[in-house]
């Protein structure tokens, strides 16, 4: 202790960039930039004005998506459910649309939607205390039978014009990086400054002690819960209208990318640690090197081995990290 | 020894916690039975509930060690991608690599139960938790099952070795008969056994159960180890049941494997849980997805009834309990 005070205290420029450059965003980004560098150099079409295009449009709504979840990790809490009911809320408003609703209904209604079915999971975990993963568990089979039973797998097409929010372009940039973008400072600044962000990181942290300081963990999981519809449902809405065509089923591993951007952005499974700008580069890295083996020349099918080593690389890092920081100085 | 009696005390309580539970399993599977026979003659002849054991062999046989794991407050989410990889290292090491299928089908075992010690391994030593060490393992094992056998499916085995998965033993389905064995021991190490016994004191409290001199890493290196082996097996029996040998094989089974276990009443938490719970659960699983599909209900609508069920089972546990410590 006494050791690591003066260096707190006055900060060596080099200590500060150490220190800078040990934090899981600063090595997301890194690694982002090295894999474009080195795989543009094998391949220059990866670096390609259409092919970096395809990555940030076509996994925009994954980034969007793992910051609800994020926070619901954050918390303490998990959700399995996320896939699925990207799956529902994508249908709904696909449906809607074309069924002559208007355009600015068929974009709200999935996040009203998506709120109250997390809003009901929140309730569950909240004030029933039944463990997230039980009630997620059973969320996602009444919602992926749900789906595959009301719309037998039947693509919606002849979608209307200007349904397709994905698929603007202001300012000649794509919408869904806009999202991305403001969603994820917004939802950094939230979660480092107001005091409902604060106290998700104390419930997920330590629950007792978060309730000592006069902090509802009911009320936070309960907002947790809400605010990580609403961004599932927007997450929906740019993954509904980013194609021609919905497909209405659960995109397969859906859940399982998303929590694993959370995951590798440094959201610790044990909750109380991470930002949401982590698992936002995390989820633009996982979509650069799916992209990236084909330019590489690797069979595409190696993809899931390589974000299997991957998680697995980043939360041995973290952990070896925390226990040098424990036991170190 | 004062220590052994008050543990046997608390045990004693929860067992009775859990009891109830089984119960109210036990009045839902008999009361949904009789709705479903009245519905149609075809569901309770002995030839379907023999067919529905043949379907439920491979989620059942990897619940017994998900009860074990679940109990000590772990998880293992990476069983459906051990039962891939080993189907899949089945089919290519007896087709690519030329081996006898009889070594290769040791060689799919043991390739599961590796992949089970890995996660025990990285669980106990690197103290990675359960959940996120098999979520890593549940796409690293799926990712080399898609990546070594790039995709292709492997088909073309000897009859003979359609007898683990297609076949009968004295009228019943040969992965029945593996079946109840393994629930038998399974059943006997749990509630007979101090290993057994341990793995409740290891969920109640792993401190606690270290400082009492049990051997808790062994243990859970144990259990994980296992549950692999299962998976490995059940990767077998499930290649020789459908005849061919693909990458995407036991895809969202953990889901089917943990509803399954939850469902049966071992609590997420851990410390509660039993292997009766755990047989009724995926019995009842198994015969409400049949039951409901002969009614007519379309296959995808009984998966919302299983998600129903169990999120009702457990408030309703909840509730009942609840109002008990409310009472007292």
């Amino acid at each position: 202790m006494s050791l690591s005070m003066p260096i707190a205290a006055a900060p060596h420029p080099l200590a500060a960039l150490k220190r800078l450059l040990g934090t899981q965003e600063a090595v997301l980004l890194l690694a982002i930039i090295l894999l474009f560098v080195v795989v543009g150099l094998i391949n220059p079409r990866f670096v390609s004005d259409r092919n970096l295009q395809s990555i940030f449009l076509g996994n925009a709504y994954i980034a969007v998506a793992a910051i609800g979840m994020s926070m619901v990790i954050i918390s303490g809490n998990i959700d399995i459910s996320v896939g699925s009911l990207i799956g529902v809320l994508a249908t709904i408003s696909g449906s809607l649309a074309v069924n002559g609703f208007p355009i600015l209904v068929c974009w709200l209604v999935p996040l009203v939607v998506g709120a109250l079915v997390t809003g009901f999971m929140g309730l569950l975990v909240a004030y029933v205390r039944i463990p997230a993963i039980v009630v997620s568990l059973g969320m996602l089979s009444i919602l992926k039978g749900g789906l595959i039973s009301v719309t037998a797998g039947a693509w919606i097409t002849d979608l209307p014009e200007g349904f397709h929010l994905s698929q603007m372009k202001p300012l000649g940039l794509p919408m869904p990086i806009y999202f991305m973008v403001f969603l994820t400072l917004g939802a950094a600044f939230w979660m480092r400054y107001s005091a409902t962000g604060r106290a998700i990181y104390a419930v997920g942290g330590n629950a007792e002690a978060a309730r000592l300081s006069g902090i509802s963990r009911e009320r936070t999981i309960m907002t947790v819960f809400l605010i990580h519809g609403v961004f599932v449902g927007i997450a929906s809405v740019l993954f509904a209208t980013q194609l021609s065509i919905i497909q209405s089923t659960v995109p397969p591993n859906l859940e399982l990318t998303i929590i694993t951007a959370s995951v590798v952005g440094g959201v610790s499974i044990l909750g109380g640690t991470g930002t949401v700008i982590g698992s936002t580069f995390a989820a633009i890295l996982l979509a650069a090197i799916g992209s990236s083996l084909i330019f590489v020349n690797i069979s595409p099918y190696w993809l899931r081995a390589v974000q299997g080593v991957l998680i697995l690389l980043t939360v041995l890092a973290d952990l070896f990290r925390r226990r040098r920081q424990a036991g170190g100085r | 020894m004062a220590m052994q009696t008050s543990s046997g005390d608390s045990t004693a309580a929860l067992r009775a916690v859990a009891a109830r539970h089984e119960t109210l399993l036990l009045a839902i599977l008999v009361i949904s039975l009789a709705a479903l026979a009245t519905q149609s003659d075809r569901f309770l002849t002995g030839e379907n509930i023999l067919n529905q054991g043949r379907l439920m062999a491979e989620v059942a046989l990897v619940a017994l060690p998900m009860t074990f794991i679940i109990i000590t407050a772990g998880i293992d989410l990476s069983v459906g991608s051990v039962l891939g990889l080993s189907a899949i290292v089945l089919g290519v090491s007896w087709k690519n690599l030329g081996l006898p299928l009889e070594l290769a089908m040791v060689v799919a075992v043991l390739t599961g139960t590796a992949a089970g010690f890995a996660n025990g391994w990285f669980i106990t030593r690197i103290k990675v938790p359960p959940l996120i060490m098999t979520l890593a393992t549940l796409a690293l094992f799926r990712g080399l099952a898609e990546g070594i056998s790039q995709a292709r499916s492997v088909r073309g085995y000897p009859e003979w070795f359609f007898m683990l998965g297609q076949g009968e033993v004295l009228g019943v389905p040969t992965q029945l008969w593996i079946l109840v064995v393994a629930i038998a021991v399974s059943w006997v190490v749990l509630s007979r056994t101090t290993f057994g016994r341990s793995l409740y004191a290891i969920g109640h409290n792993e401190t606690a159960a270290r400082f009492s001199g049990i051997p808790v890493d062994r243990y859970k290196l144990a259990i994980y180890t296992y549950s692999g082996f299962m998976a490995g097996l059940a990767g077998v029996i499930f290649v020789s049941r459908v005849s061919t040998t693909r990458s995407d094989m036991g895809t969202g089974l953990e889901l089917d494997v943990i509803a399954a276990v939850v469902l049966g009443g071992t609590s997420i938490f851990g410390g509660v849980g039993t292997i009766t719970g755990t047989v009724i659960g995926f019995v009842l699983i198994q015969l409400l997805k049949n039951g409901l599909a002969i009614t007519g209900v379309k296959g995808d609508a009984t998966i919302v009834v299983i998600g129903t069920v169990l999120i009702l089972s457990i408030l309703i546990t909840n509730f009942v309990q609840r109002r008990r410590g409310g009472d007292t």
